[in-house]
């Protein structure tokens, strides 16, 4: 305190050489930052290493698109017509035709066991009857308990039975309104190149918050924290200091990612490179600026980690558009989301790798996603602890 | 046993003392099954989708009527400009684009054909499928009325088909009762291998394992003594999260209810034993928690309970059946939605208690009572 006191003294002639004194303690403290992040081998191996490995393994392994849907198929009459329609569900990469059964007596034991989720039941006699007048029956029942797959295996069922029924009618030759359909940004309606971004948010979010939710918990238990407040460092550059060295790790961690969702997954980066690094720069001191808020506020590390795995992983993962859209949310849970910077992460990536969206598009989630950014830094800043209790 | 219950009694004081732990251990689950329960829905809510019209027929006009009165569709009528429509599309402002050609009336009345192009923004597959699979059906519909002369030859030599959809276990489709079950899983399987994954690493860095090391303690007893207050802590934040759902999302309860906490029970060793072996390895918490991390989202992600498991590949398939939460979840919907029984969950028990076993003993296989 002595030595802050009398250079106080001596008057603004000394402002310069104070000013660089003042540089040289903030460098000093990020330096020793720096030191603590690398010297531990085995959490920077971690950091580092882990993100990369979730990405490619759940990248794999995840695909919301339905597919490999167990079938059978009751039809107590086999004839040609029929057997087109087995032929149809055989062939389709979305179904797996497990049974054709003449009754339906087997379909109640083969849904509860799970070995059947889906059955097209038709009547006896089809084939006759398609050539009759009255309308012929044919039931799609899907197994509902998961009603989010259920609807989307009804309505693909449906569209396969009416393509079918539909080719069997002799089209009149020319006549009919045509429809051609250009299918945008993603030809395919690859899953991927939708959930690989949301990955990378998801991993960058947590791991971004957890790095940063201990380091001043820890400071405060081990005792360090009075070292730090005796300092003539100010509570702001005490935070910044904290927060450069990960941004730095933070932007590697980016690297690697956005490295394996192109090379790896293919996801294309059809706007601008520049705009994608400065975006993800902006999301990783948002993550960071979140787990600097925990741990002013955690009393120990075990609630700092509770509320940064446990207070961020479900809701980021759920409340994101990462696996369901915001835009199918009950609308009192979309206003919810405003407040959750990985969906504006979110938007921003998928906009600019997906679409080619460009600042022109972009800018309202992007001064919403600084918005929030500042205001998090913010927080961390006022409830830094300036003096121990 | 009397160590072990001094243990377990010298755990509960301190986390009971910790009245922030607590109140995270009970209010994080609560507050997030209530909320999060709802988000979990690929519901398709109406699109809007931009109608390029330069035709400007009467035609033309009742093809966008029909069209809004799908229920799948908001139109938005726009000014004909492509770059306003790529804009509009690229900056998701809207779901798709129709382009209605110029003559669009006049080739319906005299060729009786003519081609509408539509643009659809596929960024997220799904939604993309869904629209164009109600965008088609609508217009073939409407395509089928609106040429003069009625319907062309199909249904002339073939009877119409009368497809009806049937759902089976939920009829309701609320998607709610199905996912409350696995959001509460997940939530309860977080906290719980958390807190003991974080416990070990904690008296380590305190340097407090060492006092429990020279105590002639085994390890088999510690493993037990640093289990069993965190598996109650995590069966009370089970149950309160079971009464409210039933409370809050009206979840039905067609089977056995203590049938579920006996599986819950057994679920709990497994779930909070890998918590402790990973602790084993820990140096420090922070290492601590990435592991958890690092376990969790192989928990929650290869569960099922978001996507299906079905779609995934074969060795992904595998890896899913390792995961006691799959397994779990599917025994509460199989009570809880279907009310089967003992009989119709044997086998996913025997699977959560071997799994149970396994973990146990690696966590005591893997503790070290030497240091350094």
């Amino acid at each position: 305190m002595t030595g802050v006191g009398t250079s106080a003294a001596r008057g603004p002639a000394d402002g310069a050489a104070r000013r660089r004194a003042a540089r040289a303690a903030f460098a000093g403290f990020v330096r020793k930052e720096a030191y603590h992040l690398l010297r531990d081998r085995q959490t920077l191996g971690i950091l580092l290493l882990m993100p990369l490995v979730q990405v490619l393994l759940f990248g794999f392994a995840i695909r919301t698109e339905v597919r490999g849907i167990r079938v059978a198929i009751v039809d107590p009459t086999p004839g040609p017509a029929t057997r087109r329609l087995r032929d149809r569900f055989a062939a389709s990469p979305q179904y797996r035709l497990v049974a054709t059964w003449p009754t339906a007596d087997a379909l109640p034991a083969a849904f509860d066991a799970g070995t059947v989720r889906q059955a097209i039941v038709l009547p006896p006699d089809a084939d006759r009857r398609l050539a009759g007048r009255a309308p012929v029956p044919v039931q799609v029942v899907t197994d509902g308990s998961d009603p989010n797959t259920g609807t989307i295996m009804e309505s693909d069922a449906l569209a396969i039975v009416r393509r079918w029924w539909g080719d069997l009618a002799p089209a009149a030759p020319g006549a009919g309104l045509a429809l051609s359909v250009r299918l945008r940004y993603n030809p395919t309606l690859a899953s991927v190149h939708l959930f690989v971004p949301g990955l990378i948010a998801l991993v960058l979010t947590v791991v971004s918050a957890m790095m940063t939710a201990i380091t001043i918990v820890r400071e405060k238990e081990t005792g360090t924290m009075e070292l730090l407040l005796v300092s003539p460092l100010r509570p702001a550059q005490v935070v910044l200091g904290k927060v450069l060295p990960y941004v730095g790790l933070g932007m590697v961690n980016v690297g690697l990612l956005l490295l394996a969702a192109r090379l790896v997954f293919g996801v294309p980066v059809r706007g601008s490179l520049a705009l994608l690094l400065a975006v993800c720069l902006l999301y990783t001191v948002t993550a960071l600026a979140l787990g600097i808020v925990i741990s002013t506020r955690a009393p120990t590390q075990r609630t700092a980690m509770l509320a940064a795995l446990a207070g961020l992983l479900m809701p980021t993962m759920l409340l994101s558009g990462f696996i369901f859209p915001v835009a199918s949310l009950p609308a009192p849970l979309r206003l919810v989301t405003n407040i959750v910077p990985a969906r504006w992460f979110l938007v921003l990536v998928r906009g600019i790798m997906v679409s080619g969206a460009g600042l022109a598009e972009l800018w309202r989630p992007l001064a919403v996603l600084a918005g929030l950014t500042a205001a998090l830094l913010a927080a961390g800043i006022r409830r830094l602890p300036v003096r121990l209790d | 046993m009397r160590a072990v219950f001094l243990l377990v009694r010298k755990e509960f004081l301190q986390v009971l003392r910790d009245r922030t732990t607590i109140a995270q251990v009970f209010l994080i689950p609560v507050i997030q099954l209530l909320v999060l329960s709802n988000a979990a829905t690929f519901d398709v809510p109406r699109a809007r989708l931009a109608v390029a019209d330069a035709d400007g027929s009467p035609l033309a006009a009742s093809l966008v009527e029909r069209l809004e009165g799908g229920g799948r569709f908001r139109v938005v009528r726009a000014q004909p400009t492509p770059g306003g429509f790529e804009a509009a599309l690229r900056g998701r402002a809207v779901s798709g684009v129709l382009h209605v050609p110029a003559g669009f009336a006049r080739s319906m009345g005299r060729e009786r054909r003519d081609t509408l192009q539509l643009e659809l923004d596929a960024q997220d597959g799904a939604t993309a499928g869904i629209l164009l699979a109600a965008a088609q059906g609508i217009l073939a519909d409407w395509g089928r009325e609106a040429l003069p002369g009625g319907a062309p030859a199909p249904g002339a030599r073939l009877a119409p088909l009368d497809a009806r959809p049937r759902g089976w276990y939920n009829p309701s489709r609320d998607y709610r009762h199905y996912m409350v079950p696995g959001i509460l899983v997940s939530l309860v399987s977080i906290i719980g291998l958390l807190l003991t994954a974080q416990n070990i690493a904690r008296e380590k860095e305190l340097g407090t394992l060492e006092q429990l090391n020279v105590t002639p303690l085994t390890k088999g007893q510690f493993i037990a003594g640093k289990l069993i207050p965190y598996w109650l802590l995590a069966l009370a934040t089970f149950c309160l999260g079971l009464a409210v759902g039933r409370l809050a999302f009206g979840i039905p309860m067609r089977g056995s209810v203590p049938l579920v906490i006996a599986c819950a029970m057994v679920y709990l060793v497994g779930a909070l034993g890998v918590g402790l072996w990973l602790s084993t390895f820990a140096e420090t918490q922070q290492q601590a928690m990435f592991l958890s991390f690092f376990v969790l989202l192989l928990y929650l992600l290869l569960s099922g309970i978001f996507t299906p498991v079905d779609a995934m590949p074969p060795w992904a398939r595998a890896l899913a059946q390792l995961n006691p939460v799959k397994h779990f979840v599917v025994i509460m919907r199989t009570v809880l939605v279907r009310g089967g029984g003992p009989a119709a969950i044997w086998r996913e028990v025997a699977t959560l208690a071997v799994f149970g076993a396994g973990m146990l003993a690696l966590a005591v296989a893997q503790h070290r009572k030497r240091t350094g």
